[in-house]
């Protein structure tokens, strides 16, 4: 076990150190960094002025292990656009984020697990083919789209919810399922094909010919075994979410992480995005890191793998 | 002792549903996507207007059937007086030729990857696939965003942001078929006969897993739609004046209080191209290659 933990750990590591490699290339493949930086007026004694004061006058081996070491002590350079180090303007937004993506995870799982259930249960009814619909409609659905579809609906013609910022309770409302319905179309269908699945197994069948009633059935034999392979997907879900907060958290002008990547993208605060991708990152490296480790803990056959 | 012959239970188990429903063609998906590639071809033809055409005193005109609206825009203008419906028939042209390129580059790569990990094995093939395990659990739309500002946007960067996301899941499904084939005896066959490791992979393999790829490349269609609007609407995919639904969208979304269409026209457009490549590609994959189901 400890073996396992140990190279999940490293192989995360090189992941991130190729990432921060990654970032430290593009700024300097297309040229100079500091033309990221300076407006389109600047002089040349200006861009000599900003080289120097990034360092960027120096051969490129000493820019590289300045990069390393700024990134390993958490100094990711500063906001041109907030003129605060990159990282503390992150951890600001952080919570907002977090506390948006983790009503929505919970409410995308509370809605798609008995839908999906329902789905596999009566397979082939007409409660399997509506969950299908709901399922191919929310993956053609792009979720910026959704999101102002409900704004228009919900604030504007009907009045009854805030369309944009934080505040109250209700503020959460149209965001969350925005982002929600993102995870329920594919979440649900996964739901389903477990279940199918654990339904056809022998314990399955085994506990209905000791005469078990449906409902036990399903719910203690079936669904706790079908959740397994939902629970490993955490971490991807994680990543699709963390994703799907940029474009949520922009239509919303939700103040969360994924609307500082927008602005960082459009105000081209290149020492930010190099910021807010690296953090990202780490979290949700180390989410996946978690959800493996505590499979490999569920389940011996990872470890050994 | 087998269990297969329990006795029936109170749940019936139906059967698959059988291969002649599957075989029912998607007439609506069909004709969604000829009228799509139709308009996109065509486009200069089917435009009424200019698409980056500006007419200020024009601007914010309803759609035809809306009260103030005319025939002159069908679906009204936009805030720099552009009209609506040729911006759209020219920006399905944007998101065809981005998936078109993006699915080429991504697919192939992943293709290449998926069938050197899978035929050579070993140590090549773990290392590679950590790789696309990597790429797959990582919001690899950071690194699209990433590319876009440091590379500035356009036709080249949106692809090259849309391959970086997608060849990882050609590569595992890919691989995973190889796998199959590989075991098969034309295979050992043209080993025997002294054929190249290159050889073998190029003239063997590979058309033993162009079903699955095709199935891919229909199944990601409206994949790489969404991805590409979606970037588009950060301001990191096409760069005005061009038209791109993604994009128009955005600029819709601070008018949406006084001039709906805007937005919502766009971007009921992608939902529609999406839903019928998705539901074309679901019928692809039964037909052709229905293992892939669970993929």
């Amino acid at each position: 076990m400890q073996r396992f933990i140990v190279r999940r750990l490293l192989q995360s590591l090189v992941v991130l150190v190729v990432l921060a490699l990654v970032i430290f290339a593009l700024a300097r493949v297309t040229g100079n960094p500091a033309d990221l930086l300076l407006p389109e007026d600047a002089t040349r004694d200006d861009r000599e002025h900003l080289l120097k004061a990034l360092g960027l006058d120096r051969p490129v081996h000493e820019q590289l292990a300045r990069y390393l070491k700024g990134a390993v002590t958490g100094d990711l350079g500063t906001s041109i656009r907030y003129r605060k180090p990159a990282v503390e303007v992150f951890f600001e937004r952080l919570p907002n984020t977090l506390a948006l993506v983790g009503i929505a995870l919970a409410g995308a799982v509370a809605v798609s697990i008995p839908l999906g259930l329902l789905a596999a249960v009566y397979r082939g009814t007409i409660i399997d083919r509506v969950s299908g619909m709901i399922a191919v409609l929310g993956i053609a659905t792009p979720s910026f789209w959704l999101g102002i579809v409900l704004i228009y609906v919900f604030s504007i013609q009907l009045g009854w919810l805030p369309s944009a910022r934080m505040g109250g309770p209700l503020h959460y409302v149209l965001p969350t399922i925005t982002l929600g319905a993102f995870l329920v179309a594919g979440l649900m269908r996964l739901v389903r094909s477990s279940v199918l699945e654990v339904l056809d197994t022998e314990y399955v069948k085994l506990a209905r010919i000791k005469g078990l009633s449906q409902t036990v059935v399903i719910w203690k034999h079936a669904l706790r075994n079908a959740l397994i392979p939902v629970v490993t997907l955490f971490g991807v879900l994680f990543a699709l979410l963390v994703t799907g907060a940029i474009v949520t958290e922009t239509v919303f002008a939700w103040p969360g992480v994924g609307r500082l990547t927008y602005e960082a993208v459009i105000f081209r605060d290149y020492p930010l995005l190099q910021a807010v991708i690296l953090m990202k990152a780490i979290i949700v490296l180390g989410v996946n890191l978690c959800v493996d480790i505590l499979y490999a803990y569920l389940d011996p056959r990872v470890r050994y793998a | 002792m087998a269990l297969d012959t329990a006795p029936a239970t109170d749940v019936e188990i139906v059967d698959e549903r059988r291969p002649r429903d599957f075989s029912r063609l998607p007439w609506t998906s069909f004709v969604i996507i000829t009228v799509l590639v139709v308009v996109a071809v065509f486009a200069p033809l089917i435009a009424t207007h200019s698409p980056t055409e500006q007419s200020l005193p024009d601007k914010l005109k309803p759609p035809a059937w809306q009260e103030g609206g005319s025939t002159e825009h069908v679906l009204g203008t936009d805030m720099l007086g552009r009209d609506l419906f040729s911006r759209l028939v020219y920006g399905a042209r944007v998101s065809l030729t981005v998936a078109m390129f993006a699915l080429l580059s991504g697919g192939l790569i992943g293709l290449a990857i998926g069938i050197v990990a899978g035929y050579v094995g070993g140590r090549t093939d773990s290392v590679l696939m950590r790789v696309v395990d990597a790429t797959l659990t990582f919001p690899t739309i950071l690194i699209a965003l990433l590319l876009a500002v440091s590379l500035g946007a356009g036709l080249r960067t949106i692809v090259l942001a849309i391959t970086v996301i997608i060849w990882a899941r050609f590569a595992r499904v890919v691989r995973g078929e190889v796998l199959g084939v590989k075991t098969r005896d034309f295979v050992a066959l043209a080993r025997v006969h002294g054929c190249s490791d290159l050889r073998i992979m190029a003239i063997h393999i590979v058309p033993n897993v162009m079903n699955t790829f095709m199935v891919l490349l229909t199944l990601h269609i409206g994949f790489v739609i969404i991805v590409e609007a979606s970037l588009s609407f950060l301001g990191a995919g096409i760069p005005p004046p061009t038209p791109s639904w993604g994009q128009m969208v955005a600029d819709g979304r601070s008018h949406i209080a006084s001039a709906w269409w805007l937005a919502a026209l766009p971007g009921a457009a992608i939902m529609l191209v999406v839903l019928a490549f998705n539901l074309f590609g679901d019928w692809l994959r039964d037909w052709l290659d229905p293992r892939l189901r669970q993929v």
